[in-house]
């Protein structure tokens, strides 16, 4: 439902239960009964599904222009008219006969197990047998019975017996996630829902079902028999894992996350979610969490310590030396402001990055020519004419924008074009043309929208190809990357060409803006190292101490874990959970998950995403805290005590308003044409894979798209292999050897998911991008 | 006496001032009459004691006294609780804490699919209401007329599971075992399970 106020649609007046409301011509009974808080009820009407009239729950009785239908109406599916009057339960007896009679038809075959059932207490069904139904049963037959429960996926459960097959859940998956593995079989009385046996119910928005279940038919497998909702104590939140930022709802019971569902929010993700956000959260719980400050001790042990001893560690180590900050893309505004703040004012330098993962001096210098300008939104994609994703899968890599593309696409045929190795599955769903070349690319107009994601470093003069089209054809260019804190972090200035607000290093008064905001008496002028160079400065000693926040080694490259553990730089590791850096650090800090602390992320659209401290009674500190409070022990103080004073120096810092960096200007290599026995290798994260913050949620790695290997057909027919036959592909450095997928791939290519279970291409192969490697059968 | 005190009168106590006020009689039959006095004292000796020597000697409570729960089991043993946690909602003290979880093939405490996996009864906070025992939809939350629950720790006063647990009988084999052969949730909840079957005793490995 669009909240746009247009002035050309029609209004229609109509009486509800005597009554008048105005509503705009197409709304449903329902709808405007809603406005006038009449509440008439339901179970297969959703706002943003379209109408079923499975449930016939909503009856009512309606008459037009003095001629009255014969029976009640179903008041999901009949849009008002001119002169219609509705009675509801409330006025019309007959209504609330007929809604009473479907209620005890729906609880015929129902079980009644509320009990034992993980709904009760927040059941629509529940609800409305209270107040729509009749007191007792008349029914004293046998019910319908169905074993119980059955899976549908590993992480959806699926009671037969509970349902009233309303189709929300098949109409979701048809209408919205575009994965119609999920479909009403039988007919009659044996009517169920059910999965194909072939195509498992391998949706990334599966939860969502679980969530519109107006009964406990479907319920999700990590949360079955947790809790009651009145245990739970609910924040609302934000989601930490991508980029798109969606609303959430996070349930904690006794200092423990059980569950988190979508939250509502119309101008981002509407009702929705993927299942990573929904059920990602146990790293949160994990035995792995860093559960006090370590010191690594003259034994060459890490031993724990208290927070002064630690914090004395951390400054002594620190002080002096040429240090630079790894800050990941994970961290929330805030916190990369207060890393941004801390590698300025206390350690003197501009060699920062909050970029974990490849990337390039070009992209910099296009994050620096956009850092201002972040201002496309979703409601864009809504009103595009042509949308072109450039090294962007959007169902793995930003899921609510797929969401919003599938929409366009389903009500009007949007054009997507999108600049790929290969048609992916995501693509395929959105109808997508797919190019290799970004020089191919035609017909882009002002209401265009470009989406460029954060794999387009990886290819040399792309970033420059694309900052031309947008300029060139007048579309909008929006940078989408996949982790939910790098938009912050690129805007609180925690990389090496930028100050908070987007303000060029290099810009003398962009630079006294920064002072004066933060009374320091100058600041590093040069501009700062990236992420590769920092941990290649600390191997030859131009850097000698490094400050590393949530970054995995291996999302950078195969050598940088060696290059800071053989050398004698100083490793202060700021973690939640420990990982590969804290195994080698001399300090470790453990620090607040999302859930622990309050804060914002800012998603593509620029738009902050506020939460607040989920687990009230969490005794973890957040990164601002600590850096503050290390700040203040190394004598060079950046006054940040909480995330609320961060945002206030943010908000009176403001955006720079002077002139935007240049885009980049960097002309693309040829990159060697592999033979026959090789190929190119391309690569991309699934959006269920081996993430660290999917760490200790089996449920949800069960529904993860088990790793292949595309090749194209003419490569299989070489090789040999037919669909699903084992192929290696290999470098010097290892292989990796996965099923074969034939598909729309081109001959010189291969692709391989990034960092899924059994190809993890930057451990395995050393590299996850335009390398050449060979190709053959298993 | 001073003029703001109000008197008796004016409390209409003046007539039972009177009537208690000291017997003065200095006659010599008096010696009698104060021996009459006694005769109450005298005559409880004989009659029947109330006192009741606790703890050395107790006695029986009144058949539906309210004293501490117990969790029941089926005739076979396993628990009624189903972890529903209707007995924390209906708690007015906020005294139980609940927590479901999921019986498996392999490890099956209650018939179905859901038991009570953590189960505590917070004894500081209990009034002995029982509205926990009436919103219980399968009988396994029961009131006995224990009321010895005195203690010196507050730790000590939140009861577990195993505290509850009502101990096994005649028949009753301790879960988690697998349930009845051929039988339901359904029919446990009938009293259609006689007792344990040989199938349901666990396999020893010898």
């Amino acid at each position: 439902m669009s909240t746009e106020i247009t002035s050309d649609v029609e209004m229609i007046t109509v009486v509800i239960d005597g009554f008048d409301v105005t509503v705009p011509k197409g709304t449903l009974v329902i709808r405007a009964a809603e406005k006038l808080g009449i509440q008439i009820p339901r179970f297969c009407d959703h706002p943003l599904l379209s109408p079923a009239g499975a449930c016939r729950q909503c009856l009512v009785d309606i008459e037009i222009n003095g001629r009255a239908f014969p029976k009640p109406q179903a008041s999901c599916t009949i849009p008002v008219e001119n002169g219609m009057i509705v009675k509801t339960q409330l006025t019309s007896e007959v209504a609330d006969k007929a809604q009473k009679g479907i209620m005890e038809l729906l609880l015929i075959n129902h079980p009644l197990d509320c009990p034992v059932c993980d709904k009760g207490g927040e059941c629509p069904l529940q609800n409305q047998a209270m107040s729509n139904g009749r007191e007792s049963t008349r029914y004293e037959g046998v019910k319908r019975t169905y074993e119980k429960p059955t899976a549908i996926s590993s992480q959806v459960l699926l009671d037969r017996e509970r349902c009233v097959l309303c189709a929300r859940c098949t109409r979701f998956s048809e209408e919205i996630a575009g994965d119609p593995f999920i479909t009403l079989n039988e007919r009659g009385a044996l009517q169920q829902v059910g999965i194909y046996e072939k195509d498992p119910f391998l949706s990334y928005f599966s939860g969502n079902t679980v969530q519109i279940c107006p009964v406990g038919a479907l319920t999700g497998a990590s949360y079955r028999f947790r809790s009651r909702p009145f245990d739970l104590v609910s924040t609302p939140s934000a989601c930490e894992h991508c980029a798109s930022g969606c609303a959430m709802r996070t349930d904690v019971r006794r200092g423990k996350t059980l569950r988190r569902l979508a939250g509502e929010d119309a101008e981002v993700n509407e009702e929705w979610n993927c299942d990573k956000g929904r059920w990602a959260f146990k790293y949160i719980s994990s035995k792995e969490r860093v559960a006090s400050p370590m010191v690594r001790g003259a034994d060459g042990e890490l031993h724990e310590a208290s927070w002064p001893e630690a914090l004395a560690a951390a400054a002594a180590g620190l002080k002096g030396k040429r240090a630079g900050v790894l800050v990941g893309g994970r961290s929330t505004i805030e916190d990369s402001y207060a890393y941004a703040k801390f590698a300025r004012v206390a350690l003197g330098t501009n060699d920062i990055d909050f970029r974990a993962r490849l990337h390039s001096d070009e992209e910099a210098a296009f994050l620096a020519s956009i850092a201002t300008r972040i201002n496309v939104s979703y409601r864009d994609l809504d009103k595009a004419d042509h949308v072109v994703l450039i090294d962007f899968e959007p169902e793995d890599e930003s899921p609510i924008i797929f969401l919003r593309l599938y929409k366009q696409v389903r009500k009007r045929s949007l054009t997507i074009t999108t600049i790929a190795p290969l048609a992916s599955r995501g693509s395929e769903k959105l109808g997508a043309t797919v190019l290799s070349d970004l020089s191919k690319v035609s017909g882009l107009t002002e209401k265009s929208v470009i989406l460029v994601g954060e794999r387009a470093a990886e290819t040399m003069g792309r970033f420059t190809a694309v900052s031309t089209l947008a300029k060139s054809s007048g579309a909008k260019l929006a940078w989408v990357p996949r982790r939910a804190g790098e938009v912050g972090a690129l805007i609180a200035g925690a990389i090496g060409n930028l100050l908070p607000g987007g303000r060029p290093v290099g810009d003398a008064s962009a630079r006294v803006d920064i002072q004066s905001a933060w009374g320091v008496e100058s600041l590093p002028t040069k501009a700062g190292k990236a992420t590769w160079e920092i941990l290649e400065a600390t191997t030859d000693g131009r850097i000698n101490a490094v400050v590393v926040g949530g970054v995995d080694p291996l999302d950078v490259s195969a050598e940088a874990l060696g290059q800071l553990l053989d050398t004698e730089t100083f490793v202060l590791s700021l973690e939640i959970s420990h990982s590969a850096i804290t195994a080698i650090a001399d300090v470790v800090l453990p620090v607040a998950a999302v859930s622990e602390k309050s804060g914002s992320f800012i998603n593509w659209e620029g738009r902050p995403r506020f939460f607040e401290k989920a687990i009230a009674d969490s005794l973890t500190r957040s990164d601002t805290r600590i850096l503050s409070a290390l700040a203040d022990e190394m004598g060079t103080p950046i006054n940040l005590p909480s995330a609320k004073a961060v945002a206030k120096e943010l908000q009176a810092i403001g955006k720079w308003d002077g002139a935007a960096a240049s885009a980049p200007d960097v002309s693309p290599i040829s990159l060697p044409v592999p033979d026959a026995a090789h190929a190119t290798l391309h690569s991309w994260r699934q959006l269920l894979d081996l993430g660290t913050l999917q760490a200790g949620e089996e449920n949800l790695a069960g529904t993860a798209r088990p790793a292949q290997v595309v090749i194209s057909k003419s490569r299989a027919e070489a090789l040999g292999v037919g669909e699903g036959d084992a192929v290696t592909v290999s470098t010097a450095r290892g292989s990796i050897t996965a099923p074969a997928h034939i598909g729309a791939i081109d001959d010189s290519a291969v692709w391989l998911p990034r960092n899924s279970n059994g190809s993890q291409c930057i451990a395995n192969l050393g590299a996850a991008s335009g390398l050449v490697v060979k190709v053959a059968k298993a | 006496m001073d003029e703001l005190t109000p008197r008796d009168s004016e409390y209409g106590l003046e007539k039972a001032a009177a009537e208690s006020a000291p017997i003065l009689d200095q006659s010599a039959g008096s010696f009698f009459k104060q021996l009459l006095g006694f005769w109450v004292t005298f005559a409880a000796q004989f009659r029947k004691v109330n006192t009741v020597q606790y703890p050395e000697e107790k006695e029986a409570t009144a058949e539906r006294f309210h004293g501490r729960h117990q969790l029941n089991r089926h005739p076979d043993g396993l628990e009624k609780c189903i972890g529903c946690e209707l007995c924390a909602w209906a708690c007015p003290a906020d005294a139980i804490y609940v927590e479901g979880g999921d019986n498996t093939p392999d490890e099956q405490y209650s018939p179905g699919e859901r038991y009570g996996k953590v189960y505590q009864i917070n004894y500081l906070r209990c009034v002995f209401c029982g509205l926990c025992i009436e919103a219980c939809p399968t009988r396994a939350l029961t009131m006995t007329n224990e009321y010895e629950l005195a203690d010196d720790s507050r730790r000590k006063l939140i009861f577990e599971k195993e505290d509850l647990l009502a101990p096994l009988r005649q028949g009753m084999l301790m879960p988690p075992h697998p349930m009845y052969p051929d039988s339901t949730d359904t029919t446990y909840y009938k009293g259609e399970v006689p007792g344990s079957h040989p199938s349901q005793e666990p396999t020893t490995n010898v």
